[in-house]
Protein backbone atom coordinates (compact mmCIF):
# COMPACT_ATOMS: atom_id res chain seq x y z
CA UNK A 1 0.00 0.00 0.00
CA UNK A 2 1.27 3.46 -0.83
CA UNK A 3 1.90 5.78 2.01
CA UNK A 4 0.88 9.41 1.62
CA UNK A 5 2.79 12.30 3.10
CA UNK A 6 1.10 15.19 4.85
CA UNK A 7 2.62 17.94 6.97
CA UNK A 8 -0.17 18.08 9.55
CA UNK A 9 -2.78 15.47 10.34
CA UNK A 10 -5.59 16.37 12.74
CA UNK A 11 -7.64 13.56 14.28
CA UNK A 12 -11.19 14.75 14.96
CA UNK A 13 -13.27 17.55 13.39
CA UNK A 14 -14.99 18.72 16.55
CA UNK A 15 -14.35 22.21 17.93
CA UNK A 16 -10.79 21.26 18.98
CA UNK A 17 -9.70 19.74 15.68
CA UNK A 18 -11.31 22.52 13.64
CA UNK A 19 -9.71 25.32 15.69
CA UNK A 20 -6.30 23.62 15.55
CA UNK A 21 -6.48 23.05 11.78
CA UNK A 22 -7.66 26.61 11.13
CA UNK A 23 -4.84 28.10 13.23
CA UNK A 24 -2.19 25.94 11.55
CA UNK A 25 -3.47 26.79 8.08
CA UNK A 26 -3.57 30.48 8.94
CA UNK A 27 0.13 30.38 9.80
CA UNK A 28 0.90 28.89 6.39
CA UNK A 29 0.68 25.11 6.72
CA UNK A 30 -0.91 24.12 3.39
CA UNK A 31 -0.40 20.37 3.48
CA UNK A 32 -2.91 19.29 6.10
CA UNK A 33 -5.81 16.92 6.54
CA UNK A 34 -8.54 16.53 9.14
CA UNK A 35 -9.98 13.05 9.72
CA UNK A 36 -13.45 12.66 11.25
CA UNK A 37 -15.26 9.47 12.19
CA UNK A 38 -18.80 10.87 11.98
CA UNK A 39 -20.48 11.71 8.68
CA UNK A 40 -20.36 15.47 9.40
CA UNK A 41 -17.85 17.76 11.09
CA UNK A 42 -18.76 19.59 14.32
CA UNK A 43 -18.24 16.91 16.95
CA UNK A 44 -20.44 16.85 20.02
CA UNK A 45 -21.71 20.39 19.26
CA UNK A 46 -23.96 18.92 16.58
CA UNK A 47 -26.18 17.36 19.22
CA UNK A 48 -25.96 20.23 21.72
CA UNK A 49 -28.93 22.13 20.32
CA UNK A 50 -29.36 24.28 23.46
CA UNK A 51 -27.98 27.80 23.56
CA UNK A 52 -25.23 29.33 25.69
CA UNK A 53 -22.16 28.60 23.55
CA UNK A 54 -19.75 31.29 22.45
CA UNK A 55 -20.37 33.95 25.11
CA UNK A 56 -16.62 34.44 25.63
CA UNK A 57 -15.44 34.02 22.06
CA UNK A 58 -18.22 35.67 20.05
CA UNK A 59 -19.90 37.74 22.81
CA UNK A 60 -23.23 36.21 21.91
CA UNK A 61 -25.17 33.10 22.84
CA UNK A 62 -25.20 30.49 20.12
CA UNK A 63 -26.56 26.95 20.00
CA UNK A 64 -24.05 24.14 19.50
CA UNK A 65 -24.73 23.65 15.78
CA UNK A 66 -24.42 27.41 15.20
CA UNK A 67 -21.08 27.55 17.02
CA UNK A 68 -19.78 24.59 15.00
CA UNK A 69 -21.00 26.11 11.74
CA UNK A 70 -18.81 29.18 12.25
CA UNK A 71 -15.66 27.04 12.47
CA UNK A 72 -16.78 24.78 9.62
CA UNK A 73 -17.42 27.84 7.42
CA UNK A 74 -13.95 29.20 8.23
CA UNK A 75 -12.35 25.83 7.47
CA UNK A 76 -14.18 25.74 4.10
CA UNK A 77 -13.05 29.28 3.35
CA UNK A 78 -9.45 28.20 3.95
CA UNK A 79 -9.97 25.05 1.82
CA UNK A 80 -9.00 22.76 4.69
CA UNK A 81 -9.76 19.19 3.63
CA UNK A 82 -11.96 17.39 6.17
CA UNK A 83 -12.47 13.71 5.45
CA UNK A 84 -15.61 12.50 7.22
CA UNK A 85 -16.71 8.90 7.75
CA UNK A 86 -13.07 8.03 8.34
CA UNK A 87 -11.97 6.14 11.43
CA UNK A 88 -8.36 6.29 12.57
CA UNK A 89 -7.21 2.83 13.58
CA UNK A 90 -3.77 3.64 14.89
CA UNK A 91 -1.10 6.28 15.31
CA UNK A 92 2.52 5.19 15.60
CA UNK A 93 5.23 6.90 17.63
CA UNK A 94 6.77 7.85 14.27
CA UNK A 95 3.50 9.66 13.36
CA UNK A 96 2.28 7.09 10.87
CA UNK A 97 -1.52 7.25 10.90
CA UNK A 98 -3.63 4.33 9.65
CA UNK A 99 -7.28 5.02 8.89
CA UNK A 100 -10.19 3.39 7.13
CA UNK A 101 -13.34 4.60 5.37
CA UNK A 102 -15.99 3.01 3.16
CA UNK A 103 -15.04 5.17 0.16
CA UNK A 104 -11.23 5.09 0.38
CA UNK A 105 -10.59 1.79 2.13
CA UNK A 106 -7.45 1.51 4.21
CA UNK A 107 -5.09 4.50 4.02
CA UNK A 108 -1.73 5.21 5.63
CA UNK A 109 -0.39 8.72 6.14
CA UNK A 110 3.08 9.73 7.24
CA UNK A 111 2.54 13.03 9.03
CA UNK A 112 5.06 15.71 9.94
CA UNK A 113 2.96 16.45 13.01
CA UNK A 114 -0.21 14.95 14.46
CA UNK A 115 -2.83 16.75 16.55
CA UNK A 116 -4.94 14.50 18.74
CA UNK A 117 -8.43 16.02 19.03
CA UNK A 118 -10.66 13.00 19.65
CA UNK A 119 -12.63 14.47 22.53
CA UNK A 120 -13.95 12.50 25.49
CA UNK A 121 -16.42 9.77 26.36
CA UNK A 122 -19.05 9.45 29.07
CA UNK A 123 -18.41 7.22 32.05
CA UNK A 124 -20.53 4.14 31.30
CA UNK A 125 -22.75 2.15 33.66
CA UNK A 126 -20.11 -0.55 34.01
CA UNK A 127 -17.72 1.95 35.58
CA UNK A 128 -20.28 3.12 38.16
CA UNK A 129 -20.89 -0.17 40.01
CA UNK A 130 -24.67 0.38 40.05
CA UNK A 131 -26.56 -2.58 41.51
CA UNK A 132 -29.53 -4.33 39.90
CA UNK A 133 -30.60 -5.97 36.67
CA UNK A 134 -29.25 -5.40 33.17
CA UNK A 135 -32.53 -4.24 31.67
CA UNK A 136 -33.09 -1.93 28.71
CA UNK A 137 -33.78 1.75 29.36
CA UNK A 138 -30.44 2.79 30.88
CA UNK A 139 -28.51 5.25 28.74
CA UNK A 140 -25.73 7.71 29.16
CA UNK A 141 -27.12 11.24 28.99
CA UNK A 142 -25.15 11.98 25.83
CA UNK A 143 -26.54 8.91 24.08
CA UNK A 144 -30.06 10.04 24.93
CA UNK A 145 -29.15 13.51 23.66
CA UNK A 146 -28.05 12.03 20.35
CA UNK A 147 -31.25 9.98 20.06
CA UNK A 148 -33.49 12.99 20.70
CA UNK A 149 -31.61 15.76 18.90
CA UNK A 150 -30.03 14.01 15.92
CA UNK A 151 -32.19 10.97 15.34
CA UNK A 152 -35.59 12.24 16.45
CA UNK A 153 -36.18 9.34 18.84
CA UNK A 154 -37.44 9.51 22.45
CA UNK A 155 -35.64 7.06 24.77
CA UNK A 156 -38.51 6.90 27.31
CA UNK A 157 -41.43 8.52 29.08
CA UNK A 158 -40.65 8.53 32.80
CA UNK A 159 -37.06 9.46 33.49
CA UNK A 160 -34.64 9.63 36.42
CA UNK A 161 -31.21 11.14 35.97
CA UNK A 162 -28.20 9.88 37.94
CA UNK A 163 -25.44 12.45 38.26
CA UNK A 164 -25.84 16.19 37.92
CA UNK A 165 -23.24 16.95 35.30
CA UNK A 166 -24.21 19.53 32.71
CA UNK A 167 -25.26 17.01 30.07
CA UNK A 168 -27.61 15.36 32.58
CA UNK A 169 -29.13 18.72 33.51
CA UNK A 170 -29.51 19.73 29.88
CA UNK A 171 -31.20 16.39 29.15
CA UNK A 172 -33.59 16.84 32.09
CA UNK A 173 -34.91 19.93 30.34
CA UNK A 174 -34.81 18.44 26.84
CA UNK A 175 -36.73 15.30 27.86
CA UNK A 176 -39.30 17.48 29.65
CA UNK A 177 -39.73 19.83 26.69
CA UNK A 178 -40.06 16.94 24.26
CA UNK A 179 -42.84 15.40 26.33
CA UNK A 180 -41.32 13.07 28.94
CA UNK A 181 -41.73 13.34 32.69
CA UNK A 182 -38.44 13.76 34.58
CA UNK A 183 -38.96 12.60 38.16
CA UNK A 184 -35.63 13.42 39.77
CA UNK A 185 -31.98 14.23 39.35
CA UNK A 186 -29.81 12.29 41.81
CA UNK A 187 -26.29 13.38 42.82
CA UNK A 188 -24.00 11.41 45.16
CA UNK A 189 -21.91 14.48 46.08
CA UNK A 190 -23.10 17.28 48.38
CA UNK A 191 -22.90 19.67 45.42
CA UNK A 192 -23.69 19.54 41.72
CA UNK A 193 -20.84 19.52 39.24
CA UNK A 194 -23.09 21.37 36.79
CA UNK A 195 -23.30 25.11 36.21
CA UNK A 196 -25.69 27.14 38.39
CA UNK A 197 -27.28 28.35 35.22
CA UNK A 198 -28.21 24.79 34.30
CA UNK A 199 -29.49 23.93 37.79
CA UNK A 200 -31.82 26.93 37.61
CA UNK A 201 -32.88 26.78 33.98
CA UNK A 202 -33.01 23.00 33.50
CA UNK A 203 -34.23 21.74 36.89
CA UNK A 204 -35.84 24.58 38.87
CA UNK A 205 -37.69 26.00 35.84
CA UNK A 206 -39.44 22.64 35.48
CA UNK A 207 -39.74 21.82 39.21
CA UNK A 208 -37.49 18.77 38.88
CA UNK A 209 -36.13 17.86 42.33
CA UNK A 210 -32.35 17.56 42.80
CA UNK A 211 -31.40 14.98 45.44
CA UNK A 212 -27.88 15.80 46.67
CA UNK A 213 -26.02 13.19 48.79
CA UNK A 214 -28.12 10.46 47.16
CA UNK A 215 -27.36 7.58 44.83
CA UNK A 216 -29.14 4.73 43.07
CA UNK A 217 -29.22 1.61 45.26
CA UNK A 218 -31.56 -0.59 43.25
CA UNK A 219 -32.46 -0.99 39.57
CA UNK A 220 -35.55 -3.08 38.82
CA UNK A 221 -36.89 -4.54 35.60
CA UNK A 222 -36.54 -7.66 33.47
CA UNK A 223 -36.81 -6.63 29.82
CA UNK A 224 -37.26 -2.90 30.35
CA UNK A 225 -36.47 -0.75 33.36
CA UNK A 226 -39.47 -0.64 35.72
CA UNK A 227 -38.19 1.34 38.64
CA UNK A 228 -35.28 2.39 40.79
CA UNK A 229 -34.58 3.09 44.44
CA UNK A 230 -32.32 5.86 45.64
CA UNK A 231 -30.82 6.23 49.11
CA UNK A 232 -29.11 9.01 51.00
CA UNK A 233 -25.35 8.53 51.48
CA UNK A 234 -23.11 9.40 54.43
CA UNK A 235 -19.89 11.44 54.25
CA UNK A 236 -18.06 8.36 52.92
CA UNK A 237 -20.67 8.04 50.15
CA UNK A 238 -22.06 4.83 51.69
CA UNK A 239 -25.87 4.42 51.52
CA UNK A 240 -27.70 5.07 54.81
CA UNK A 241 -30.24 2.30 55.60
CA UNK A 242 -33.83 3.47 55.92
CA UNK A 243 -33.50 6.49 53.62
CA UNK A 244 -34.89 4.77 50.52
CA UNK A 245 -37.07 6.57 47.99
CA UNK A 246 -38.58 4.54 45.17
CA UNK A 247 -39.44 5.76 41.65
CA UNK A 248 -41.43 4.03 38.91
CA UNK A 249 -39.57 4.91 35.74
CA UNK A 250 -38.76 3.40 32.35
CA UNK A 251 -35.55 5.33 31.75
CA UNK A 252 -32.40 6.07 33.72
CA UNK A 253 -29.92 8.54 32.26
CA UNK A 254 -26.33 8.55 33.51
CA UNK A 255 -24.43 11.81 33.72
CA UNK A 256 -21.51 10.75 35.88
CA UNK A 257 -18.44 12.30 34.38
CA UNK A 258 -16.42 12.43 31.20
CA UNK A 259 -13.12 10.73 30.40
CA UNK A 260 -10.69 11.81 27.67
CA UNK A 261 -10.66 9.24 24.85
CA UNK A 262 -7.02 8.23 24.54
CA UNK A 263 -6.93 4.77 23.01
CA UNK A 264 -5.08 6.10 19.94
CA UNK A 265 -2.72 8.15 22.12
CA UNK A 266 -1.74 5.06 24.12
CA UNK A 267 -0.99 3.18 20.91
CA UNK A 268 1.38 5.97 19.92
CA UNK A 269 3.19 5.64 23.24
CA UNK A 270 1.91 8.96 24.58
CA UNK A 271 2.34 9.28 28.36
CA UNK A 272 -0.99 9.93 30.14
CA UNK A 273 -1.62 11.83 33.35
CA UNK A 274 -3.54 9.89 36.02
CA UNK A 275 -5.09 13.18 37.16
CA UNK A 276 -6.58 14.27 33.81
CA UNK A 277 -6.66 10.86 32.03
CA UNK A 278 -5.29 12.87 29.11
CA UNK A 279 -1.75 13.19 27.71
CA UNK A 280 1.02 14.88 29.66
CA UNK A 281 1.86 17.98 27.60
CA UNK A 282 4.15 20.99 27.62
CA UNK A 283 3.11 24.62 27.08
CA UNK A 284 2.98 23.96 23.32
CA UNK A 285 0.45 21.15 23.92
CA UNK A 286 3.06 18.69 22.66
CA UNK A 287 2.84 15.23 24.24
CA UNK A 288 5.72 12.98 25.35
CA UNK A 289 5.95 11.76 21.73
CA UNK A 290 7.74 14.38 19.60
CA UNK A 291 5.50 15.98 16.98
CA UNK A 292 2.29 14.63 18.53
CA UNK A 293 0.09 17.34 20.04
CA UNK A 294 -3.20 17.16 21.98
CA UNK A 295 -5.95 19.68 22.63
CA UNK A 296 -9.58 19.96 23.71
CA UNK A 297 -11.39 17.28 25.69
CA UNK A 298 -8.93 14.54 24.74
CA UNK A 299 -6.37 16.49 26.76
CA UNK A 300 -8.57 17.41 29.72
CA UNK A 301 -12.32 17.78 30.05
CA UNK A 302 -13.47 21.38 29.60
CA UNK A 303 -16.67 23.13 30.73
CA UNK A 304 -16.79 25.70 27.94
CA UNK A 305 -16.22 25.17 24.23
CA UNK A 306 -14.85 28.72 24.04
CA UNK A 307 -11.84 27.53 26.05
CA UNK A 308 -11.47 24.45 23.86
CA UNK A 309 -11.26 26.66 20.77
CA UNK A 310 -8.68 28.95 22.36
CA UNK A 311 -6.48 26.12 23.60
CA UNK A 312 -6.71 24.26 20.30
CA UNK A 313 -5.74 27.29 18.24
CA UNK A 314 -2.57 27.50 20.36
CA UNK A 315 -1.91 23.80 19.76
CA UNK A 316 -2.42 24.31 16.01
CA UNK A 317 0.07 27.19 15.96
CA UNK A 318 2.60 25.19 17.96
CA UNK A 319 2.27 22.19 15.64
CA UNK A 320 2.85 24.50 12.67
CA UNK A 321 5.97 25.85 14.35
CA UNK A 322 7.17 22.27 14.95
CA UNK A 323 6.68 21.46 11.26
CA UNK A 324 8.70 24.53 10.27
CA UNK A 325 11.47 24.49 12.89
CA UNK A 326 11.55 21.07 14.50
CA UNK A 327 11.62 20.15 18.18
CA UNK A 328 11.90 22.85 20.84
CA UNK A 329 14.27 20.90 23.11
CA UNK A 330 13.71 19.39 26.50
CA UNK A 331 11.41 20.95 29.05
CA UNK A 332 13.12 22.01 32.22
CA UNK A 333 10.23 22.98 34.48
CA UNK A 334 7.73 20.57 35.96
CA UNK A 335 4.24 21.58 37.10
CA UNK A 336 2.66 19.54 39.90
CA UNK A 337 -0.68 19.52 41.74
CA UNK A 338 -0.63 20.70 45.35
CA UNK A 339 -3.44 20.71 47.94
CA UNK A 340 -6.92 21.26 46.55
CA UNK A 341 -5.81 21.06 42.92
CA UNK A 342 -6.31 18.30 40.36
CA UNK A 343 -4.91 17.84 36.91
CA UNK A 344 -2.93 20.98 36.13
CA UNK A 345 -2.19 21.38 32.41
CA UNK A 346 0.48 21.81 31.07
CA UNK A 347 2.59 19.50 33.20
CA UNK A 348 5.90 20.58 31.63
CA UNK A 349 7.24 23.98 30.58
CA UNK A 350 10.31 25.22 28.68
CA UNK A 351 12.10 27.80 30.77
CA UNK A 352 12.71 29.87 27.63
CA UNK A 353 9.01 29.90 26.63
CA UNK A 354 8.31 33.21 24.91
CA UNK A 355 4.58 33.59 25.53
CA UNK A 356 2.52 33.75 28.72
CA UNK A 357 1.26 30.36 29.85
CA UNK A 358 -2.21 29.49 31.14
CA UNK A 359 -2.05 26.95 33.93
CA UNK A 360 -5.45 25.19 33.86
CA UNK A 361 -6.70 22.97 36.63
CA UNK A 362 -9.75 21.69 38.47
CA UNK A 363 -10.33 22.45 42.15
CA UNK A 364 -10.63 19.19 44.11
CA UNK A 365 -13.59 20.48 46.13
CA UNK A 366 -15.62 23.60 46.84
CA UNK A 367 -13.43 26.34 48.31
CA UNK A 368 -14.92 29.67 49.38
CA UNK A 369 -12.80 32.77 49.99
CA UNK A 370 -9.66 31.05 48.81
CA UNK A 371 -6.67 31.75 46.63
CA UNK A 372 -4.96 29.67 43.98
CA UNK A 373 -1.22 29.87 44.60
CA UNK A 374 1.80 28.87 42.54
CA UNK A 375 4.95 28.10 44.53
CA UNK A 376 8.47 27.35 43.39
CA UNK A 377 11.32 26.36 45.69
CA UNK A 378 9.31 27.49 48.72
CA UNK A 379 8.70 30.90 47.17
CA UNK A 380 5.25 32.17 46.23
CA UNK A 381 5.35 33.39 42.65
CA UNK A 382 1.67 33.86 41.79
CA UNK A 383 -1.59 34.23 43.73
CA UNK A 384 -5.15 34.64 42.51
CA UNK A 385 -8.01 35.11 44.93
CA UNK A 386 -11.55 34.11 44.14
CA UNK A 387 -14.83 34.12 46.00
CA UNK A 388 -15.29 30.51 45.04
CA UNK A 389 -13.39 27.67 43.45
CA UNK A 390 -15.55 24.67 42.50
CA UNK A 391 -14.83 21.39 40.70
CA UNK A 392 -17.49 22.32 38.16
CA UNK A 393 -15.43 25.18 36.78
CA UNK A 394 -11.91 24.91 35.39
CA UNK A 395 -9.63 27.49 37.00
CA UNK A 396 -6.92 29.35 35.10
CA UNK A 397 -3.75 31.07 36.32
CA UNK A 398 -1.73 33.01 33.78
CA UNK A 399 2.01 32.69 34.23
CA UNK A 400 3.97 35.57 32.72
CA UNK A 401 6.78 34.46 30.40
CA UNK A 402 9.32 36.80 32.04
CA UNK A 403 8.63 35.12 35.39
CA UNK A 404 9.94 31.81 34.05
CA UNK A 405 13.53 32.99 33.72
CA UNK A 406 13.63 34.05 37.35
CA UNK A 407 12.27 30.85 38.89
CA UNK A 408 14.36 29.69 41.86
CA UNK A 409 13.67 26.00 41.21
CA UNK A 410 12.53 23.64 38.46
CA UNK A 411 9.29 22.49 40.08
CA UNK A 412 6.11 24.59 40.20
CA UNK A 413 3.34 23.56 42.57
CA UNK A 414 -0.22 24.81 42.16
CA UNK A 415 -2.48 24.69 45.21
CA UNK A 416 -5.61 26.25 46.67
CA UNK A 417 -5.30 27.87 50.09
CA UNK A 418 -7.98 29.34 52.30
CA UNK A 419 -7.67 33.04 52.99
CA UNK A 420 -9.33 34.56 56.04
CA UNK B 1 -44.06 38.38 49.83
CA UNK B 2 -40.61 36.81 49.73
CA UNK B 3 -38.95 34.99 46.84
CA UNK B 4 -35.63 33.09 46.88
CA UNK B 5 -33.59 33.18 43.68
CA UNK B 6 -30.25 31.52 42.83
CA UNK B 7 -28.03 33.78 40.77
CA UNK B 8 -26.76 32.28 37.51
CA UNK B 9 -24.19 34.91 36.59
CA UNK B 10 -21.17 33.13 38.05
CA UNK B 11 -20.18 29.98 39.99
CA UNK B 12 -20.72 31.64 43.39
CA UNK B 13 -24.47 31.13 42.84
CA UNK B 14 -25.66 33.62 45.47
CA UNK B 15 -28.97 32.72 47.07
CA UNK B 16 -30.84 36.00 47.00
CA UNK B 17 -33.99 36.96 48.81
CA UNK B 18 -36.32 39.33 47.01
CA UNK B 19 -39.06 41.17 48.93
CA UNK B 20 -42.12 41.83 46.80
CA UNK B 21 -45.06 44.15 47.46
CA UNK B 22 -48.63 42.83 47.22
CA UNK B 23 -48.75 44.36 43.73
CA UNK B 24 -45.70 42.29 42.76
CA UNK B 25 -43.19 45.15 42.70
CA UNK B 26 -39.65 44.50 43.94
CA UNK B 27 -39.08 46.22 47.31
CA UNK B 28 -35.59 44.92 48.04
CA UNK B 29 -32.95 42.38 47.00
CA UNK B 30 -30.58 40.88 49.56
CA UNK B 31 -27.98 38.12 49.61
CA UNK B 32 -26.30 39.16 46.37
CA UNK B 33 -22.58 39.96 46.40
CA UNK B 34 -22.45 42.10 43.27
CA UNK B 35 -24.69 44.40 41.19
CA UNK B 36 -25.21 41.76 38.50
CA UNK B 37 -27.09 39.68 41.06
CA UNK B 38 -29.39 42.57 41.92
CA UNK B 39 -30.21 43.14 38.25
CA UNK B 40 -30.80 39.43 37.59
CA UNK B 41 -33.02 39.01 40.68
CA UNK B 42 -35.24 41.95 39.64
CA UNK B 43 -35.57 40.63 36.08
CA UNK B 44 -36.38 37.12 37.35
CA UNK B 45 -39.13 38.48 39.61
CA UNK B 46 -40.65 40.90 37.15
CA UNK B 47 -40.42 38.98 33.89
CA UNK B 48 -38.20 35.89 33.68
CA UNK B 49 -37.07 35.33 30.08
CA UNK B 50 -35.65 32.25 28.37
CA UNK B 51 -34.47 31.27 24.90
CA UNK B 52 -36.31 28.08 23.94
CA UNK B 53 -34.61 25.45 21.79
CA UNK B 54 -36.32 22.39 20.36
CA UNK B 55 -36.16 19.73 17.64
CA UNK B 56 -38.94 19.35 15.07
CA UNK B 57 -39.55 16.29 12.90
CA UNK B 58 -39.15 17.07 9.20
CA UNK B 59 -41.07 14.96 6.65
CA UNK B 60 -38.60 13.20 4.37
CA UNK B 61 -35.61 13.72 6.66
CA UNK B 62 -34.24 11.13 9.09
CA UNK B 63 -32.65 14.00 11.03
CA UNK B 64 -34.91 16.40 12.94
CA UNK B 65 -34.49 20.16 12.64
CA UNK B 66 -33.08 22.05 15.62
CA UNK B 67 -34.65 25.48 16.18
CA UNK B 68 -34.59 28.31 18.71
CA UNK B 69 -36.49 31.44 19.56
CA UNK B 70 -34.50 34.26 17.96
CA UNK B 71 -34.89 36.25 21.18
CA UNK B 72 -35.80 35.31 24.77
CA UNK B 73 -39.49 34.77 25.51
CA UNK B 74 -41.34 34.90 28.86
CA UNK B 75 -40.69 31.74 30.85
CA UNK B 76 -44.43 31.21 31.39
CA UNK B 77 -44.88 30.90 27.62
CA UNK B 78 -42.59 27.85 27.31
CA UNK B 79 -45.32 25.14 27.53
CA UNK B 80 -47.58 26.90 25.01
CA UNK B 81 -44.68 27.54 22.61
CA UNK B 82 -43.72 23.86 22.79
CA UNK B 83 -47.34 22.82 22.17
CA UNK B 84 -47.50 25.12 19.17
CA UNK B 85 -44.16 23.82 17.86
CA UNK B 86 -45.33 20.22 18.09
CA UNK B 87 -47.74 21.00 15.25
CA UNK B 88 -45.09 22.57 13.01
CA UNK B 89 -43.67 20.46 10.16
CA UNK B 90 -40.86 22.31 8.35
CA UNK B 91 -40.40 21.61 4.65
CA UNK B 92 -37.05 20.68 3.08
CA UNK B 93 -34.67 22.29 2.28
CA UNK B 94 -34.00 24.37 5.39
CA UNK B 95 -31.01 26.66 5.85
CA UNK B 96 -29.58 27.70 9.22
CA UNK B 97 -31.16 31.04 10.10
CA UNK B 98 -34.40 30.43 8.14
CA UNK B 99 -37.52 31.67 9.93
CA UNK B 100 -39.72 28.61 10.59
CA UNK B 101 -42.51 30.40 12.50
CA UNK B 102 -42.91 34.14 12.48
CA UNK B 103 -43.67 35.85 15.84
CA UNK B 104 -44.72 32.68 17.62
CA UNK B 105 -47.86 33.16 19.79
CA UNK B 106 -47.34 36.93 19.59
CA UNK B 107 -44.28 36.74 21.83
CA UNK B 108 -42.42 38.93 19.35
CA UNK B 109 -39.89 36.12 18.80
CA UNK B 110 -39.44 34.21 15.54
CA UNK B 111 -38.61 30.52 15.54
CA UNK B 112 -35.44 30.11 13.47
CA UNK B 113 -33.53 27.05 12.26
CA UNK B 114 -30.16 26.53 13.97
CA UNK B 115 -28.91 24.06 11.37
CA UNK B 116 -29.37 23.33 7.70
CA UNK B 117 -31.20 20.30 6.34
CA UNK B 118 -30.79 20.02 2.60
Amino acid sequence: MTEKRVDLLVIGAGPAGLAAAIAAKETGIDSLLVLEREKDPGGILRQCIHNGFGLHRFKEELTGPEYADRDIARAMELHIPIRCGTTVLSVSSGRKVTCVSPSEGLQIYQAGAVILAMGCRERPRGALCTPGTRCAGIYSAGTAQRFVNLEGLMPGKRVVILGSGDIGLIMARRMTLQGAEVLACVEIMPYSSGLNRNIVQCLQDYSIPLYLNHTVTEIRGRERLEGITISQVDENRKPIPGTDISFDCDTLLLSCGLIPENELSLGAGVRLSPATSGPVVNENFETSVPGVFACGNVLHVHDLVDHVSRESALAGKAAAEYIRSGAAGAETIQVTDGDGVRGTVPQMIHRNASADIDLMFRPAGVYRSSAAVVRCGGEEILRKKAMIYTPGEMAVLTLKAELLQRLPDSVLTVSIERTE
Amino acid sequence: MEKVITCINCPVGCRMTVMLSDAGDVLSVSGNTCPRGDKYARQECMLPLRVITAVLPVPGSPTPLSVKTASPVPKDAIPEVMRELSRVRPVLPVHAGDVIVKNILDTGADIVATRSLL
